[in-house]
Parts: structure tokens; sequence; C-alpha cells
């Protein structure tokens, strides 16, 4: 089996966010990044997936930048620490929306061949959950979002996988290759261990410039535009009360809500 | 011109609240585009969907029905909804942000080269929506390029439309092709509740952390929800325990609601919860931590221990109504 895994640099989730005076984006100074914690789940079932299944390979992909503030890079190595095989980036300094990002991810499925892709089923930043679907539409594939269990056939020719919708779990069923989008309680990622972290430095990271996918008929033209980015408004904190029955009382008289 | 198409998901023969939201949501882009709101149900045996939903004020609904469609696959339901959109010349297409509607909304928005409006919760008459991003923490504008566009509306963000009005009824039948549809349904278990639906409800508890186990949320809680005819919810840290089925989750990667009353106990308030309820009218939070940051946007704040004020609440409610 081949199994790319997409991984995106967001910033840590436990950063606090901050929005730049002219709304163009938001500030990154001091910003902690990391790989998007969705992918870092699809990254760890990719991984799983391998060492069931003899022979297997799991490649990393990302579309992002290669230098500083950007470096994608980082991200990768850790994922290659993790136990990833091989990484690819396409390299853009352009924040690309969710359809570009599905077209260049399956320019890489075209040269690459995997039997399934696992990505997160959204980025923590964007928060578009968009990008796994978009894909599965553009390769005419299979898809099966927010899993929380995915299993392969014995012959790896069809995978079973439990979604979480909003009424309990679905399962569907569907020949490879396929997409699959993790959702959080799909497994718990590994950390990547030192013996990883040496590996990771002799493993392939190839990186490809976006223009050499436009050359091969890539589009990048987005069909969003940023217009501006702003903070949210802001809620007043209220009191606190003192007693369980000041409590009540004052939501019966003065919130009239119970 | 400016016609819009509200895909309108249904359950058990029935429209849920979310779709109530489609409706209104797709009303207000009609107005604001210049065009006329029709809706579309799939599947089979949908008589008596598409008469409510015409009733609903959708000019046309579309009645698509296909044993193929008898359970929502991604596959499927894309490749009707593109054949309806191009024969009917529809320029938008909406539909709630459910775990359906995410799941459909990208996948068709690539199929038509449209852009896609994920999880908006405000639709201008410019082109432009509005969403949240980074779990909250900011508000997008975004231009949504061409005439042809996709949006995924956040259900907390429109009222529920009512009924004022009578559509007819169009029966269309699509073309779907044997060899590209692969998904196969096989089962759907359903989390069976006596309560309220979380997205519905006009009360939501919430639990975290703080309850300790499965059986508090049980014992210590429940009582409380059920005294205040609540639906229950509850943090992500909870479901990872296992104290709770993952449908209860609030937040950033969960259920997004706004009750009119949100009653948070033993959970601390990250961003990523709050982005999933900071919207509801009256927010409490019980929490021995007076620190918590939930505290940061309560309306009214109790520092206590949970399992002395939970109890205590659920007698002085029970009181009040009696
Ligand atoms: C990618 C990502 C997505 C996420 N998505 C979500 C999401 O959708 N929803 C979500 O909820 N979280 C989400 N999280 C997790 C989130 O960051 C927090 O970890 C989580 O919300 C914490 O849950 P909690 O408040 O129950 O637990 P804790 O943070 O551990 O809080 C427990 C609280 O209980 C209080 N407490 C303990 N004992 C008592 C007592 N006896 N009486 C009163 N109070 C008591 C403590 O003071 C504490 O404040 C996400 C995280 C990531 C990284
Ligand atoms: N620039 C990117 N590079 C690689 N993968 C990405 C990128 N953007 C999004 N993805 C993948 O798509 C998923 C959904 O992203 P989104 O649609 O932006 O919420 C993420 O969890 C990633 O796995």
């Amino acid at each position: 089996m081949k199994i790319l895994a997409t991984v995106k640099r967001v910033p840590d989730p436990e950063t606090s966010i901050k929005v730049k005076p002219d709304g163009s984006g938001i500030v990154t100074d001091n910003v902690k990044w990391v790989i998007n914690p969705f992918d870092e789940i699809a990254i760890e079932e990719a991984l799983r997936i391998k060492e069931k299944v003899a022979g297997s390979e799991v490649v990393l992909v990302s579309i992002g930048g290669n230098a500083a503030p950007n470096d994608v890079k980082e991200q990768l190595r850790t994922g290659l620490a993790m136990g990833a095989d091989g990484a690819i980036l396409v390299v853009t300094d352009a924040a690309l929306e969710p359809l570009v990002v599905a077209r260049a991810l399956a320019k890489l499925v075209e040269t690459e061949k995997p039997d399934l892709v696992v990505m997160g089923k959204q980025a923590i930043d964007d928060d578009s959950n968009a990008a796994g679907q978009m894909l599965a539409e553009l390769l005419g594939w299979p898809q099966a979002t927010f899993a929380s269990k995915v299993e392969l056939s014995g012959d790896q020719k069809s995978a079973t996988v439990i979604r979480e919708v909003d009424g309990g779990l679905e399962t569907l069923r569907f020949p490879l290759p396929g997409i699959v989008t993790a959702d959080l309680r799909l497994n718990e990622p590994r950390y990547a261990s030192l013996p990883g972290i040496m590996k990771a430095r002799k493993k392939e990271l190839k990186e490809i410039p976006i223009g050499d996918l436009e050359k091969a008929g890539l589009d990048v033209s987005g069909r969003t535009q940023l217009v501006k980015m702003e903070p949210p408004p802001k809620r007043q904190a209220g009191k606190l009360v003192e007693s369980v029955d000041q409590l009540v009382e004052l939501l019966h008289t003065e919130a009239k809500v119970i | 011109m400016g016609d819009v198409l509200v895909f309108a998901e249904h359950q058990h023969g029935k429209f849920p609240k979310t779709t109530l939201v489609a409706f209104a949501a797709g009303k207000d882009a009609a107005t604001k585009y210049g065009g006329a709101c029709h809706a579309v149900v799939l599947g089979t045996g949908t008589d008596a969907l598409a008469n409510e939903a015409a009733a609903y004020g959708m000019q046309t609904v579309f009645q698509v029905e296909n044993p193929k469609l008898e359970h929502y696959l991604a596959d499927a339901y894309t490749a009707a909804l593109a054949e309806l959109v191009k024969a009917k010349g529809i320029e938008t297409v909406i539909a709630t942000a459910t775990a359906m509607g995410k799941d459909l909304t990208p996948r068709l928005a690539a199929r038509l080269n449209a852009p896609l409006g994920a999880d908006i919760s405000e639709i201008n008459a410019d082109g432009t929506v509005m969403r949240a991003m980074y779990a909250g923490n900011v508000f997008a504008t975004l231009k949504l390029a061409g005439t042809t566009r996709v949006i995924s509306v956040r259900a907390t963000a429109f009222e529920a439309a009512t009924k004022d009005g009578a559509g007819k009824i169009e029966k269309v039948s699509v073309t779907l092709a044997e060899g590209a549809l692969t998904m196969q349904f096989v089962g759907l278990e359903e989390m069976k509740s006596d309560r309220p639906v979380l997205t519905e409800a006009r009360i939501v508890v919430s639990g975290g952390r703080g309850l300790k186990n499965g059986e508090n949320f049980k014992t210590v809680l429940e009582p409380l929800v059920d005294e205040l005819g609540a639906a229950m919810g509850a943090s992500r840290a909870a479901v990872d325990a296992g104290f709770v089925p993952n449908d209860l989750q609030v937040g950033q990667t969960g259920k997004v609601v706004a009750p009119e009353l949100y009653i948070a106990v033993g959970l601390s308030g990250a961003i990523q919860h709050l982005a999933g309820m900071k919207d509801s009218k009256v927010i409490v939070a019980i929490n021995k931590d007076a620190e918590a940051p939930i505290f940061q946007v309560a309306d009214y704040g109790l520092v206590a221990d949970l399992f002395k004020a939970v109890p205590e609440m659920k007698e002085a409610v029970h009181k009040l109504k009696s």
C-alpha cells in the first residue's frame, strides 16, 4: 500500500491569535507553529496501516513555504521522525484556499499513485473543513470524512470507515483508492522518538516549486478572496454570584431564562 | 436571476431545525441576490417532506427520488445536485453546516468549480460572506468570485424559517452514472436520547472533565439537565475520556450551539470550546477555579465545587417550578 498523509503548518492551538491592525492577516510574531492537530492524527493512522500491511509506504505531502517564517520543512521533519518514509513539499508562499490545495494535491496523486490519502478533517487556522472532500471530487474518488475508525479489507482493496456524524456513528464502505479525513478520536498520535529524529535526517524531503505543477496544468487561481479579517465582537464578562440560590433567582428574575 | 437552491437535509422523514435554518438563510440570500428561493429534497418516499418544504415558502421544491439516494452518500448526492444546479440555472446552493452539509458542500463546490463559503454567519448583497476562523478568534470577510457559489451556513447564525408560503413541487429525475458511484452506506448507529436535540434546545447544560467520570454525568449532571428540560453537551476532554458519546461535543470541532441558556459545569472554557457556545444568549459557569477562562464569557459565574452546587441547583430549580 502507498499512503499519502497531508500536512499543514498552523499556529499551535494554545497560541492566542491576534488580527493585524490592517486586517490583512494574523500577527505571526511569537507564534509557535505545529502540524495541524488533525494531520498528526492522519499521519498516525497512515503509520498504523503501514505497520499492519507489509511493504507499505507513507509519504507526507504539504503545500507551503520552505523558508522562515513559513518553513513547513520543520513540520515535515517531525512527521518523518514519527515514522513516515518520505515527504514532498510543493513550495509556495501564497496562502491557498482549500480548492487550490486540493488541485495541487490531485497533481501529486497523479504522479505518486497512492492507494489511500489520509488528511485532517479541518485545518485549525482556516477551519474550512473542505480540502479532503474537494480532493475526492477532483479525483472522482470516494471519501470518508470525520473518521473515527478505519479498517482495510484483507486484500487491501476496500476500506470500511466509521464516521462521527450528527446523530451518532455512520459506517461506510468503498473500494480503494479513496480519501479519509481524520476526526479527533481516530487515534492518539505518537511522539517522535530520538532514534526517529535521527533517522528522519536521512529521509528524502523533496521540494517541488509550485511553478512546476503549473506547467503541468495546475490552476492556482482561487475562487474566493479575503477582503478583511477582524477580531470577533467581545463578550462582556458578567458577574460572580455568591450562592446557588442567588444564581437561580437571577436566572429567573433578571435573565428570565428559567 | 440569482436563484438560490436550498439543500433540505432530512432525518426520519422530518426536517431538523438546522434545515429550517437553511430555508431562512436561503430566503435571505435570495432577497440579497435578487432571485427566487427553491429547495431540493433528495431521497425516497419524500412526498410529505416536499410538501412541507413548499410550506416554508420555497418557490419550487425539486423532488428527486432515486433508490441510489435513499441514504446520504457524498458521491451520489453531489452528482444529483450538480445536475440539478445546471439544469435549473441555479446560482447559489445553500446548506447548513451540519455533519452532512460539511461533507457535501465542498465536494459540490469542487464539482462546479465554484467558490465555497464554509460555515458562514453572514451573507451580503455584494457577494461577500462572513465566517469565523482560528476557533472563532478571527472573523473573516470573503468575496466569492463569479455567479455560481456554494455556501454552508452556521446553524446558530440564522433564525429558523417559519411556514409562510405555498410553493410548487416539481419532480425531477437525475442520471446517476453507475460506475462513478462507489460509496456504500453500511449502517448508522444512532445515539438515542429522550432529551431535546443539542442543536435545537432552549437550554443546554454541558459537563467537562471536572465531572471526573461517566457515572457522575448520570448521577450528578443529568438530574439538573432533566429538571431544566435541557439538552446535554460536553467538552472534548469529557468525550475523549469516554464519559459521554461523541455527538455531545460542543466546540470548534464539535457542534455549534447558541441556546437561550448555556450552563457550563466543570469545564475550563478553552478557546476551542468557546468557539461552539460563545453566541449563547445567557452563559452560566460553575467551576471551582475562579481563574478558569469560562468566567470571562459567563454572564453569571459561580465559583464552587460542582458536586455540591449542581444537586443544590437542581433542588432550587425544582422549588422554583412548584
Ligand atoms: C484541534 C483541537 C480541537 C479541539 N476541539 C474542541 C472542541 O470542539 N470542544 C472542546 O470542548 N474542546 C476542544 N478541544 C480541547 C480544548 O482545547 C480543551 O482541552 C478542552 O475543552 C478541555 O475540556 P475541559 O474543560 O472539560 O477540561 P479541563 O480543561 O481539564 O477543565 C476541567 C475544569 O473542571 C474544573 N473542575 C474540576 N473539578 C471540579 C469540581 N469538583 N467542581 C467544579 N469545577 C471543577 C477545573 O477547575 C477545570 O476548569 C480541542 C483541542 C484541539 C487541539
Ligand atoms: N497547504 C496544505 N498542505 C497540505 N495539506 C493541506 C493544506 N491545506 C489543507 N490541507 C489538508 O486538508 C485538510 C483540511 O483543510 P481545510 O479544508 O483547510 O480545513 C487539513 O487537515 C490538511 O490535511
